[in-house]
């Protein structure tokens, strides 16, 4: 079921590209956008289901903020444990429980899609390289949204600031389509951003849209962007725990 | 007789009326939240927008000959803002405290209320920073009107006619998406609790955003009888969509047999839903002690 709104996208997308051909002629397997062909949108759409699955995390922050608003986060200032890494725990159990089970559906629809592939398997530096991204990804997500559920030490209703992190994660990390296709100069201020590790950048590494020489420096560019999100995480919540005042018993 | 069931209909919009306004007073009480809430409504839809300001940078129209150019895809997307703030103003609160209702057993209290059933739990909760998303609708497709009207390559302004038969058939749309709601919700009668109640709808409704040219090619033309012929969501949209951006007269006789069946499909929605509702009823078990 979760493949479903990715076919409305593929039918969207196929009608596109079938118009473009239609008006300048030639295939539809030569037809491109910025570098995207009909079957590496489909592999995009596929590999960012891939990347969120890795970084998108439900209810975290909005569940970090409903435990300081309920007080509930008093245990974890009593009891010898560290809310973030105990979290943090919490939910790489969770999602590797979830997907030990949600392999097969995804191996399925891979192994069925196969054929929008075309490139095949991208040489070992750039799996490595997917993999890292994918763990990193994981990692910035977690931290990122952590950050935003300390906001609540301050405000203690923040469900609607979340809903507009939402929007802007959707938008800028590509989920919705390669971000290539933005406008030259609002693609470069996209790229600063740290919205893009989130489904956009390891989709773009297994394709091969990123240069192979360039992928040490965007890791390392990812990697600090993960350290800046862990300590702005860890400052904000030291500073909140003691603003933090527990109300109820 | 008809005096009676007269009097019952402006009961029932009473009713109604009081519903909206204390929705609008409870509302109201919390006045940052709601405009919080119409801004990133609206910030949605400037998302959607540049979305698709994007694809056609690249693109002239969505499908080769489907005739969805730019403005009048955009009257397509302000026709289904117009619908979805519709359904999400009126009909989805309601929807999902409908399932908590059955849950908590609250559902006992709508029972013994002197009024219809489906009507006190379809319309008890109006949400009404919703409805932000009509006037981001409707300035989109004054825009794309006047874009429309104002172009070099073939200009169009739609007649009169078929700015009316498109209220009607935008109303038709909403009434099935409302039908379609009630049957999914109905179901959380069955099964106790349906918390993939949202998903669901969500993935159902996303087929009825795009042109439905677009899934009839290949593989795509059992989602496209399915979705015409069975759940009739390629329907809410598409027909008044193409009533409004297609000029009336030059029509084949295949638009006019999608019109045709797009009341009956609204009509047989309706009593259907209306069925399932009360079937599900009766199977309602309390939930409290």
């Amino acid at each position: 079921m979760r493949f479903l709104p990715i076919v409305t996208q593929i039918f969207l997308w196929y009608a596109i590209f079938d118009s473009i051909e239609a008006s300048q002629g030639g295939k539809i397997q030569d037809t491109e956008i910025r570098g995207f062909h009909f079957t590496d949108i489909v592999a995009y759409y596929l590999l960012t289901m891939v990347a969120r699955a890795f970084s998108s995390m439900p209810g975290l922050a909005s569940g970090i903020a409903r435990e300081i608003r309920d007080g509930e986060i008093k245990r974890y200032l009593i009891q010898p444990i560290d809310l973030i890494s105990f979290l943090l725990l919490t939910r790489i159990a969770h999602k590797l429980a979830y997907y030990a089970i949600a392999i097969l559906p995804f191996a399925l629809v891979f192994f069925l899609c196969r054929n929008y592939f075309t490139a095949g398997w991208p040489p070992w530096p750039v799996l490595a390289a997917f993999a890292g991204s994918l763990i990193m990804g994981f990692l910035i997500g977690f931290f990122l949204e952590a950050a935003i559920g300390m906001i609540g030490f301050w405000f203690l209703e923040v469900s609607s600031l979340l809903f507009v992190y939402m929007l802007f994660s959707f938008f800028l990390s590509g989920h919705m389509f390669p971000l290539t296709m933005l406008p030259d100069h609002v693609a470069t201020f996209v790229n600063f951003l740290p919205f893009k590790y989130l489904a956009y950048f390891p989709a773009a590494i297994f394709l091969g849209k990123i240069p192979e020489e360039d992928l040490p420096l965007e890791l390392a560019i990812e990697a600090c962007w993960l350290t800046f999100f862990i300590v702005v995480c860890r400052y904000a919540y030291a500073r909140g725990v003691r603003r933090y005042s527990g109300f109820g018993g | 007789m008809q005096q009676d069931s007269r009097s019952n209909r402006t009961k029932y919009w009473k009713v109604f009326l009081t519903f909206a306004r204390n929705s609008l007073v409870r509302d109201m009480t919390f006045r940052t939240n709601f405009m919080l809430q119409c801004i990133s409504s609206i910030g949605w839809t400037m998302m959607n927008v540049g979305f698709y300001l994007i694809i056609f940078q690249y693109t002239k129209s969505i499908g080769a000959d489907s005739g969805w150019d730019r403005d009048k895809f955009f009257l397509f997307i302000a026709t289904t803002w117009f619908i979805n703030s519709l359904v999400q103003a009126f009909f989805m609160p309601n929807a999902e405290e409908f399932s908590e209702l059955i849950r908590t057993g609250g559902l006992d209290f709508a029972l013994l209320k002197p009024i219809d059933t489906q009507f006190l739990v379809s319309f008890r909760r109006v949400d009404w920073s919703a409805l932000s998303n009509f006037a981001a609708g409707f300035i989109i497709a004054l825009i794309a009107l006047y874009s429309l009207a104002n172009r070099q390559v073939d200009p169009m302004v739609p007649s009169v006619l078929s700015i009316l038969l498109y209220i009607v058939f935008l109303a038709c749309g909403v009434v099935i998406m409302y039908s379609l709601m009630i049957c999914l919700s109905a179901t959380s009668i069955w099964l106790g609790r349906n918390q993939t109640l949202y998903n669901f709808w969500f993935y159902i409704t996303n087929f009825s955003r795009y042109p439905m040219e677009i899934y009839n090619r290949g593989w795509g033309r059992p989602l496209y009888g399915f979705f015409t012929f069975i759940i009739p969501v390629l329907l809410v949209v598409n027909i008044p969509a193409r009533i409004l951006a297609r000029p009336i007269s030059p029509q084949t006789w295949e638009d006019q047999l999608l019109v045709g069946w797009g009341l009956i499909a609204t009509l047989l929605s309706l009593l259907i839903s209306r069925w399932v509702f009360k079937r599900a009823l009766l199977s309602y078990r309390s939930a409290s002690s």
